[in-house]
């Protein structure tokens, strides 16, 4: 499998409030959006190398909600929640997503999957309610970003003894 | 880190759409402001102001020209903002690196699924 530039994840700030996440897949929408809607298959990737998943639950309908928690690399727990607005198989979700460290920090966001000759680009829209809690949703992937750095770090000085 | 909360930084200049816009019509070349004027269909003295901003910032750049004042962008200023948003894009990469090995064991599922059928 060969990795090209449109493989990458890449993240654009389009309004003061908003962040977009558009990466391309190579596999059809339907299968990348089952992925993203079966909890057990959302347990295998959400976590990325940050940690382990401890709990995905998804009622996936108009109405219904969904919590994902995990157990961070660096031994906190962290978890985020929402209820899904509309949902438009294999095309559209459009979710409240709520990072429970933060409850007042509400966003709404809109995953977007677009499928074309087999492949399926997704972006994820997240509107937040003001730029201060946009500000902070980013430096939080920052934060971890630093964290594992710092894991690393840890990691090549222990086998430096 | 959090970024920095002065108003002179780059992060400010361009949480406005319309400088945004200028940004984008500048990065296609230098051009002279009524070119900007009449591309964003607004008034002078409010392009101005924007320029004004931008320059302050160091992310446009101006030239005299005879009579005409060029304009040009210079994106070295966007890099704090490039590496401020730039860890929590690899977040989401090493995220989405996983889901695609997901969706490749979902594809063969499906494959051996058709070839069944057959």
């Amino acid at each position: 499998m060969t990795m090209t530039s449109s493989r990458r994840a890449v993240v654009t700030l389009p309004e003061d409030t908003q962040i977009l996440i558009t990466r391309e897949f190579d596999a059809p929408a339907r299968l990348v959006y089952r992925a993203w809607t079966t909890p057990e298959l959302v347990r295998r990737w959400w976590s990325g190398d940050r940690g382990e998943m401890t709990s995905a639950e998804i009622d996936l309908r108009v109405g219904g909600t969904w919590r994902f928690v995990m157990k961070a690399n660096a031994g906190f727990e962290v978890a985020f929640h929402g209820e899904y607005r509309e949902i438009v198989p294999a095309g559209r979700i459009v979710s409240t997503e709520v990072f429970e460290g933060m409850p007042d920090a509400e966003a709404l966001s809109t995953i977007t999957f677009t499928e074309a000759d087999g492949r399926t680009t997704m972006s994820i829209l997240v509107q937040h309610s003001s730029q201060e809690h946009r500000d902070a949703h980013i430096n939080s992937g920052m934060e971890d970003g630093m964290q594992e750095a710092l894991d690393r770090l840890e990691e090549v000085a222990r086998s430096l003894r | 880190m959090a970024r920095a909360a002065t108003t002179a930084d780059a992060f400010n200049a361009v949480a406005e759409p319309r400088r945004r816009e200028i940004l984008d019509l500048l990065a296609g070349g230098e051009r002279p402001v009524n070119d900007l004027v009449a591309l964003l269909g607004l008034a002078q003295p409010l392009v101005s102001k924007h320029l004004r901003v931008l320059r302050e910032v160091g992310l446009v750049e101006v030239r005299g020209d005879g009579r005409q004042r060029m304009y040009r962008l210079n994106a070295g200023p966007l890099k704090p903002i490039y590496d401020w948003v730039r860890s929590y894009e690899q977040a989401w990469s090493r995220r989405f690196d996983r889901l695609d090995t997901v969706l490749e064991e979902l594809k063969a599922e499906e494959d051996g699924e058709n070839d069944h059928d057959e």
